[in-house]
Formats: structure tokens, sequence, C-alpha cells
């Protein structure tokens, strides 16, 4: 493909970037003077920028790259990552889970574990995150590469090498604080930076409504045929979308990916925690008028023989991904291609941020603290979160170049959080909401959703089973069978989980107090009118999703 | 320690300015751009868009300090 190419006036914005956020890193150096300082941002933040960076944290570059490419594969289905895939998951941490969560003072999720559970199930479900993590990490080095690939030309290799040099000079300096700071300008410069690609492409085509009328009906709703896999994009039933992305998906990734919730954790009181996740969800439902339309408009173009727009080719495999650069050069004139790379850039840069600063966190405490020097000082971790920071760079290039041979960045994803997740969030579920699920009933439980989620993808990989086989219908697709294992991986953890439980020693209730539902005081945010309460505004976030679901149906 | 919406408003400020600049130089020399729509000028409104929005911040945020 035909490098795109930058002007004087491009380099200069992405310049302006990177001296702000190497900048902001040395600022905030100043006032990271503890550990609690770097690996739980003091503390201290809003829940304005705890929510942002929430949202932020997971709107990475691949996040865009992807979720478009996704579109222009699979329609407008793709919608459903944003609206029953995120938003229902969101609103239940932030109502029924952050007191649990907030109120221990964990600083991990995997240390929630440790307190519910046992030691065992902590290091497990650490290790199990760390290496997740590191996978993830390698597509967001990936998406990188894309975008100076796609625009500079750049060879892969030399891509991939030059992000991962930049990631660890730029995570090296920077602790949870400065990581939060880049997620949140990171969100202005995405948003400033790649909802005129929207804008430009209705402008061209005519209208919203020319968009929707130019795309193949299985391409352009969003439930209307859903009854039958084979009449839309993604080849799934309501069953798939509801079970597997709306309840086991979404739920595992938003309330127990420690990406995400330790945003959350980094909030000044309770309510600020609580209201994190709910502050992001009006955010996240917003998300779709960048990444959908803008997915459509590659469609619509690409359908258009006189428009001239094709995605580029790999191999001769079509790229999914270079969908929202290609739009980006077909629009936008010098200085304006600048702010596009450098909002993908931003994107990557936090998504990154994002990762390495929760990998340390949970190598430094979950695992080498827990496992390998349980004696170790508070200035030893610190020391040890910046070495895990170098090293967890240096892994993600290798898991950079699995991700390349993906066909779409988001198979990837659904397929790695179809494996860790899903189970997770069985366990989390039953050991928050449960009082006689005990220490073995958890690990196990584990032991056996992980294992048969794993097993599931390389017996569908190597075809030693049907793909038609977990997802009950004929035909599906990638994403439907990532769907539907989550959804079995998640009922063979909730099963063992409580099968083992049944028959194994329960913790003393005592241990277990604010910790489970019904061991717990409930009298959180209780002394502040309703109109205030994180309550009030879930119900506005669930009106404005049912709106859009309606409307979009 | 300022707050994060102070740096927001000055980063969008300083690119705004910058793609307002450009946009007026190729107002006069249309001929080094190529791009779909170059006649809607878009990087002149969208760069003052931002300017506008990183003035209200910068402007909001100049004398608050957190602890």
């Amino acid at each position: 493909m035909q490098a795109i190419g930058l002007s004087f006036v491009d380099w200069l914005i992405i310049a302006v970037y990177f001296g702000f956020t190497i900048g902001i890193g040395f600022y905030l150096r100043r006032f990271t003077k503890s550990e609690e300082d770097f690996f739980m941002a003091g503390r201290k933040n809003s829940s304005w920028v705890a929510g942002l960076a929430f949202l932020s944290a997971n709107l990475g570059a691949l996040e865009l790259l992807g979720m478009t490419g996704n579109t222009f594969k699979y329609g407008m289905y793709v919608a459903h990552f944003y609206w029953i895939g995120a938003i229902p998951a969101m609103l239940f941490l932030g109502i029924y889970m952050m007191p649990f969560y907030y109120s221990s003072k964990i600083k991990s999720v995997p240390g929630y574990l440790k307190l519910r559970f046992d030691e065992k199930t902590r290091v497990l479900n650490g290790i199990a995150f760390a290496i997740m993590t590191l996978l993830v990490s390698g597509i967001n080095l990936y998406a990188m590469a894309l975008v100076l690939h796609t625009f500079l030309g750049w060879n892969w290799d030399v891509s991939m090498w030059m992000s991962a040099i930049t990631v660890g000079l730029y995570v090296g300096l920077s602790g949870l604080m400065s990581a939060i700071f880049t997620e949140i300008i990171q969100f202005f410069l995405i948003w400033f930076g790649l909802f005129l690609v929207s804008l430009l492409g209705i402008i061209e085509i005519g209208s919203i409504h020319e968009i929707f009328a130019r795309v193949p009906e299985s391409f352009n709703t969003l439930w209307s045929t859903s009854a039958d896999p084979s009449q839309n994009g993604m080849m799934i039933t309501w069953g798939g979308i509801v079970l597997g992305l709306g309840f086991v998906l979404s739920f595992g990734y938003w309330t127990t990916d420690f990406l995400v919730v330790q945003r959350a954790f980094s909030a000044k009181n309770l309510r600020s925690a609580r209201m994190t996740p709910i502050v992001a969800s009006f955010f996240k439902m917003a998300i779709p008028f960048i990444v959908i339309l803008a997915g459509l408009i590659a469609l619509v173009l690409a359908n258009d023989p006189n428009s001239g727009f094709q995605l580029a080719k790999d191999a001769g495999q079509i790229n999914y991904d270079s969908a929202l650069p290609l739009l980006i050069a077909r629009y936008y004139p010098r200085g304006l291609v600048g702010l596009g790379v450098t909002a993908l850039l931003a994107g990557f840069m936090a998504g990154q941020a994002g990762n390495i600063s929760a990998f340390n966190t949970v190598w430094t405490y979950d695992i080498y603290k827990s496992v390998l020097n349980k004696k170790a000082s508070d200035a030893h971790l610190l020391w040890m979160g910046r070495v895990a920071t170098v090293v967890g760079v240096a892994i993600s290039l290798g898991t950079a170049y699995w991700a390349k041979s993906f066909p779409s960045i988001m198979d990837y994803m659904q397929a790695i959080f179809s494996w860790v997740n899903a189970p997770l969030f069985a366990t989390m579920l039953l050991g928050m909401f449960v009082v006689w699920i005990t220490p073995a009933g958890a690990f196990w439980g584990l032991i056996a959703g992980m294992g048969s989620s794993f097993t599931l993808y390389l017996a569908v990989k190597f075809e030693w089973i049907s793909r038609s086989f977990i997802t009950m219908s004929s035909p599906s697709s990638d994403m439907a069978a990532n769907f539907w294992r989550a959804w079995w991986a998640w009922l063979i953890c909730f099963s063992v989980t409580i099968i083992i439980s049944w028959f194994t020693k329960k913790k003393p209730k005592e241990e277990l107090v604010g910790l489970v539902k019904g061991l717990t005081k409930e009298n959180v945010d209780k002394d502040i009118p309703f109109i205030k309460r994180p309550e009030f505004y879930a119900i506005i976030s669930l009106v404005v999703l049912i709106i859009l679901n309606v409307f979009f149906w | 320690m300022k707050p994060i919406w102070y740096f927001v408003g000055w980063i969008l400020f300083i690119i705004g300015l910058i793609l307002v600049a450009n946009g007026i130089y190729t107002y006069f020399n249309p001929e080094i751009q190529q791009t779909v729509l170059r006649g809607t000028y878009p990087d002149i409104w969208w760069g003052g868009l931002m300017v506008i929005v990183g003035l209200i911040y910068v402007l909001k945020n100049k004398n608050v300090k957190l602890e």
C-alpha cells in the first residue's frame, strides 16, 4: 500500500502532543512521592477524572482501529459492544460491586480474591491477568505499528520496534497518576481528532439516512435480524449477543478487569468510586458516533466504484483495521492529518500505559510480593514496579507479532477475554453475593472455566470440533464463537464452583464482613438526596441505553 | 498541582491555533490540498472550535490548584 505521508505541520502537531505528554510526566514526578502515588494515583481523583480515565484506558487505538474495521466486516452489530455489551455491566459495577472493592482498600482485583478466598486463588488470577495484559499490550503495539505503517510506509518490523522503544521510554517515566492524566488528554484528542471523520463522511455521502440506506440490510440494524444468524453480518443469534457478550464478556471485562477497575480505585471516596463507571457509561454510549459511523462510511465508499476508496491488503488478505487511517487520509488536509494521527497515537499511548500500569501493579503485589518476596519494603516494591514496566513492554513486543496474524484485532481481543475474564466473572459474582462459596470451590472453578475456554478455542481452531457445536447455529462467525465460548466458560466455572463449595470447608463468616453481600452493612450513600446518588444517574444512563436500542432496532 | 483540565485546555488551544493558521495559509494557496471536500476548509472551522474550547478550559482553571 502506498504511504500517505506527513507534512511539516503534521509533524509539528505530533511533536506538540509528545512534548506535552513527556512534560506532564516530569511535572507529575514532583507529586509522586510514595508507593500509593505510583500505584494508586494517591486515591484523590474526582469521579470525572476517574470516570474519563476509566473509559479511556479501554479506548485505546486498538478499540478505534479494531471497531471501525469490525463495523466494515460485521456491520451495525458492532454497536452492541458499546451498548448492551458495556453499559449494564458498568452500572452493575458502580452500584453493586464497587462498595466491596473500594471499602476493602485493596490495591488490585486479585487482592480481593485473597481476602474473599485465599492466596492460591489470588496468585492464579494474578498470573492469568498478567499474561492476558501482555497479550493485549501486544495488540496495542501492533495498532501503533499499523498507524506508522499506513501513514509513513515504515516496514512492519521497524514499526513494531520503534513502537516498543517509545512505550518503554514513556511508561518508564510514569506511574498511575501520569497514566490517568495522559488518558484524559487522549480522550479529548480522540474526539477532536476523529469525530470530524464521521462529520465529513456524512457531508460527502449526503446524510446519515443515506449512509444507512446504502449499506446492506444485514449490516444496518441492531436487533431486528438477530433471530436468524444468516440475516446479519455477525452471523449470530440474539441469544449469543445477550448471554455471551451482554452478560458474560461484558460483565467479565467491565467488573473484573483490573485495567479499568484500577481507575475507580484511584477515586477520592466511595461515592466518587461508585460514580466512576456511571460517568464513563454516558461517554461510552457516544463512541459509536465515531467508530461505527466511520466503519459504515468506509463500507458505503468501498461499495461505490466511483469513490476510489478501497481497504488496504496485506499478503492478499483484506486489512479491515486500515479503514479508519484510510478515511483520515481521504478527508483530512495537512495539519488535520497530524491531528488524526496524534489521536490514534494518543489512543495507543494511553491504552499501553493502562495495560502496563495494571500489569506492574498485579505483578508487584499479587505475584512478586505474594509469592517471591513477602518481606519486600515499599521502596523495593516501587523499584520492582519500574522493572516490571520495562520487562512487560519487552514481552509485549513478542505478542505483537502474534496479534498481527489475526484477521481482525477485535477477534483476537475477544478470544483472550473469553479465556480469562469470563470465568473470573463467575467467581467474583459468587464470591460477592453468596456467603457459602468456599476457597476450594473458587480455585477449582476458575481452573475449570479457564481450561475449558482455552480447550474449546483450540478445538475449533484445529477443527477437532465444528464451530457450530458451540454456537448452536450454522452459519456462524469467529466473533459468534467468542461470545458463545465465553458463555460456556462462565457456566462451567459457575457450576464447578457451586458443586465443589457444597463439599469443602467454608471460611468463617467473621472473615467475610465487608466482602460479601449479606454480611456487610447496606448504608452506602443513603444519607444524601436521591438526585445526588449514583443510583439516580445509573437510571438515567439505563434510559438512554434503551432509547438508543429502540431507535436503531 | 494544577488540574488536568488546565493541560487539556492548553493542548487543544495550541493545536487548534496551528490548524487555523495552516488553514488560512492553504486558503490562499489551494493547490497544495488534494483531499476530498477540500473546499469546505475543515481545518479552519474545526481548528477554530478547538481554540475556543481550549481557551474556556484554560481560563476556567487558570487559578485552580489541587492539594
